[in-house]
């Protein structure tokens, strides 16, 4: 796309709404894919920016583990008024009793796998073509390689050998019957530029997102916020911790971290000097395993 | 602060994947998991020095599976710009994933081993990146720690890919003495080569100007029209789409094609805010003064520079699936919102791309490129690929199994 030199964050927002508006161009039946998290309230506003004043060409479909954070739920359903757009709820809860899925058990159980089932369900229940997400590029090595408008089969399987050149900004939308497609408007997005577009948009967040007394219990070398959801054992020491979250989504899957930052510029800062002292601390620590290891391997007892 | 897409042309062997690593590791780029991998990593350098190429390892272990090489993405920022990295593979066999990994490029970074100088897969490299029209190349020329920092052999190499730009009209080329191994001239200027006195790679990327057709003429292919029929915006109708080239203005004159319909622009809109004049790259919505017929597929342009028009196009185009091309089928042609159908009437020739020389077609198969006549069912208002890359590209889609089985750039329109 040639370009005057737009600032980067009008660059990827110009993008997300070509991409947001060749699905509502290109699909019978789109849905939103709505975590409550900062990435999907992202595309919230960059559905308004491609679709005002007219309505969203698609519904907003939350998948409910029933084990979200309140505060996640309760700004959906403010936000689901304010924009005045149809959400539709698929509920794991509903998934379990109809025996569709057995919920885990033990102490690290969490509901986070069984919404894959309830999922490709409410794909199928309502027939979407083409479900938007959140996902982002940066996230992980098998992203960095996934399409923006990536075909999944009949079973909702994403199959890296057969993905499709993509080409320019021309995005292959043709599927055959039963299959959808999933589509990636802020694939080109990192953590950090969601942050600066959070920002300067000025869009409000669960306030689980900053700083904040809860009660926790350190579970893997993380902290878990100490809910009724969560299996806990006389081992278990509840502490009460200053923190954050750093992504939202099942209660009993997502970790916290200690965190002073009360205002999105705390967040940025925190964010930006994380990576370097985050990744200073590991090397630390990580060196002298390593050291060690290699020595080992060259004969140290 | 704006962004720069590049892609990287070379293989394992010439160092693209330590040099893409050199470049993340020494703009502090590499996160805590992957900088703890590269710690870990039994795999070192000869002087025990971490291996960087270890970073693209995904692409490796890709290879050993067996599975496609795919193009990956990866993304860093200093304090002056933001880069998109577009990973490709180097190997003929996967000429289809680097030019994917070229469309949508800025600019492309040509690794040659300095050992080697000019070899096959650089005139390979360097067709597909004037094939694709990338306009900015920085001609790195790697390893100068394996032939002694030579000034010689570099203005050898340089010489002679000279020739190669010359032979295939790119003309913003820039050459580099680097060691993606050693760090020389990739971050940090190498204190090894007082005879080069240029820039590092970094500092070319930071400064090179992504401006392009700014004085293009106006397009805006219409992706979807905003109709609200509420009470009070009865009447509203706004056609929603992203700015190829060029800009509009309020009270411009324009054409929809391609009903060829005039109009004049009353109102541009971006969400809430009105604005005066719309750019190359902003997606937007336009609202005119007349009540035309006007839907997705259409393209409003400038009324005083309008596209080509026409059902037979002349093309460049590379085949891209394992199915060889069909003349006798008939294809689905996606160009920007436009879909049609066509028929590949004619295969002008076809190009070896290690040698450059033309030969007689009777079809295409896989990473097949060459020149084309191609029929459309319904006339396309496109521009030439060497004009506008956005507006002269499309796509071939076998209806059978919905792949895209071709890329096409535009060269002439068939009178």
């Amino acid at each position: 796309m040639s370009r005057y030199n737009l600032d980067y964050l009008d660059e990827l927002e110009a993008e997300a709404i070509h991409i947001l508006r060749e699905v509502a161009g290109q699909f019978e039946k789109p849905a939103l894919l709505f975590s409550g998290g900062k990435d999907s309230i992202t595309l919230v506003r960059l559905a308004e920016k491609a679709f005002r004043p007219g309505k969203f060409p698609f519904p907003l479909v939350h998948i409910d583990t029933g084990h979200n954070f309140i505060e996640t739920i309760q700004y959906r359903d403010e936000m689901v008024a304010r924009i005045g757009e149809k959400l539709i709820v698929g509920s794991v809860q509903q998934s379990i009793d109809e025996g569709k899925v057995v919920e885990q058990t033990g102490k690290n159980a969490s509901r986070n796998a069984l919404q894959t089932v309830t999922l490709l369900d409410t794909i199928q229940a309502y027939g979407f073509d083409a479900c938007i997400g959140g996902a982002r590029r940066d996230e992980e090595k098998a992203r960095a390689k996934e399409r923006i408008f990536s075909v999944r089969d009949e079973f909702g399987q994403w199959d890296p050998k057969r993905q499709r050149p993509e080409l320019w900004n021309i995005y292959n939308g043709k599927i055959h019957k039963g299959e959808n497609v999933r589509v990636f408007p802020i694939s080109n997005w990192t953590e950090l530029d969601v942050w600066n577009y959070i920002r300067r948009e000025n869009i409000a967040l669960p306030s689980i997102y900053f700083a904040h007394q809860r009660d926790c219990v350190v579970r893997n070398g993380q902290l878990m916020g100490a809910t009724p959801f969560l299996n806990m054992d006389e081992e278990d020491v509840v502490v009460s911790k200053k923190v954050r979250f750093r992504t939202v989504g099942d209660m009993t899957c997502t970790a916290a971290v200690e965190s002073e930052a009360i205002h999105i510029d705390d967040i940025i800062a925190e964010i930006s000097h994380s990576k370097v002292s985050e990744r200073g601390a590991r090397m630390d620590d990580k060196v002298s395993e390593a050291a060690m290891e290699d020595r080992k391997k060259g004969g140290y007892f | 602060m704006n962004i720069l897409k590049f892609f990287t042309a070379g293989s394992v062997d010439d160092g693209k994947s330590t040099l893409i690593g050199r470049l993340l590791y020494d703009t502090n780029s590499i996160l805590a998991d992957q900088l703890e991998a590269l710690q870990n990593a039994n795999r070192k350098n000869d002087d025990g020095t971490i291996d960087l190429a270890i970073l693209t390892d995904g692409l490796r272990a890709e290879r050993e599976q067996g599975i496609t090489i795919d193009v990956a993405y990866k993304y860093f920022q200093t304090e002056k710009r933001k880069f998109i990295i577009a990973d490709t593979p180097g190997h003929i066999q996967y000429t289809r994933n680097m030019v994917t990994g070229a469309s949508t490029a800025d600019l492309a970074i040509i690794l040659i081993d300095a050992r080697n100088g000019v070899v096959e897969q650089t005139i390979r490299h360097t067709y597909l990146v004037s094939l694709l029209g990338i306009k900015e190349v920085v001609v790195a020329i790697n390893k100068m720690d394996m032939v002694g920092y030579s000034e010689t052999v570099f203005n050898a190499i340089v010489t002679k890919y000279k020739a190669l730009a010359l032979q295939l009209n790119l003309k913003q080329v820039t050459y580099l003495p680097v060691s993606a191994l050693k760090g020389d001239n990739i971050v940090h200027r190498s204190g090894q080569m007082a005879w080069y006195d240029g820039k590092s790679l970094i500092e070319l990327l930071e400064k090179v100007n992504t401006e392009e057709q700014q004085q293009g003429p106006a397009r805006m292919p219409v992706q979807w029209v905003i109709r609200p029929q509420t009470d009070d915006l009865h009447d509203y109708r706004g056609y929603a789409g992203r700015i190829l080239s060029g800009s509009f203005k309020v009270n411009d004159k324009v054409v929809v094609l391609p009903s060829g319909n005039r109009s004049t622009i009353s109102k541009i809109e971006f969400f809430d805010n009105e604005l005066q004049e719309a750019l190359a790259g902003q997606s937007v919505t336009i609202h005119l003064k007349d009540n035309v017929d006007l839907s997705r597929g259409d393209t409003i342009v400038n009324a005083s520079a309008v596209p080509h028009e026409s059902k037979l196009i002349e093309a460049d185009l590379c085949w891209m699936d394992t199915r060889p091309l069909g003349t006798e089928l008939t294809y689905l042609i996606q160009h920007n919102s436009t879909l049609t159908r066509c028929k590949i009437s004619e295969l002008i020739y076809k190009v070896d791309i290690n040698t450059l020389e033309k030969h007689n077609a009777s079809s295409f198969a896989l990473n097949d490129i060459g020149r084309v006549v191609l029929k459309t069912a319904a006339a396309l208002a496109f521009d030439l690929y060497g004009d506008s890359r956005q507006n002269g590209s499309a796509i071939l889609i076998d209806s059978r199994t919905n792949l895209t089985v071709g890329a096409l750039m535009f060269r002439a329109a068939v009178e």
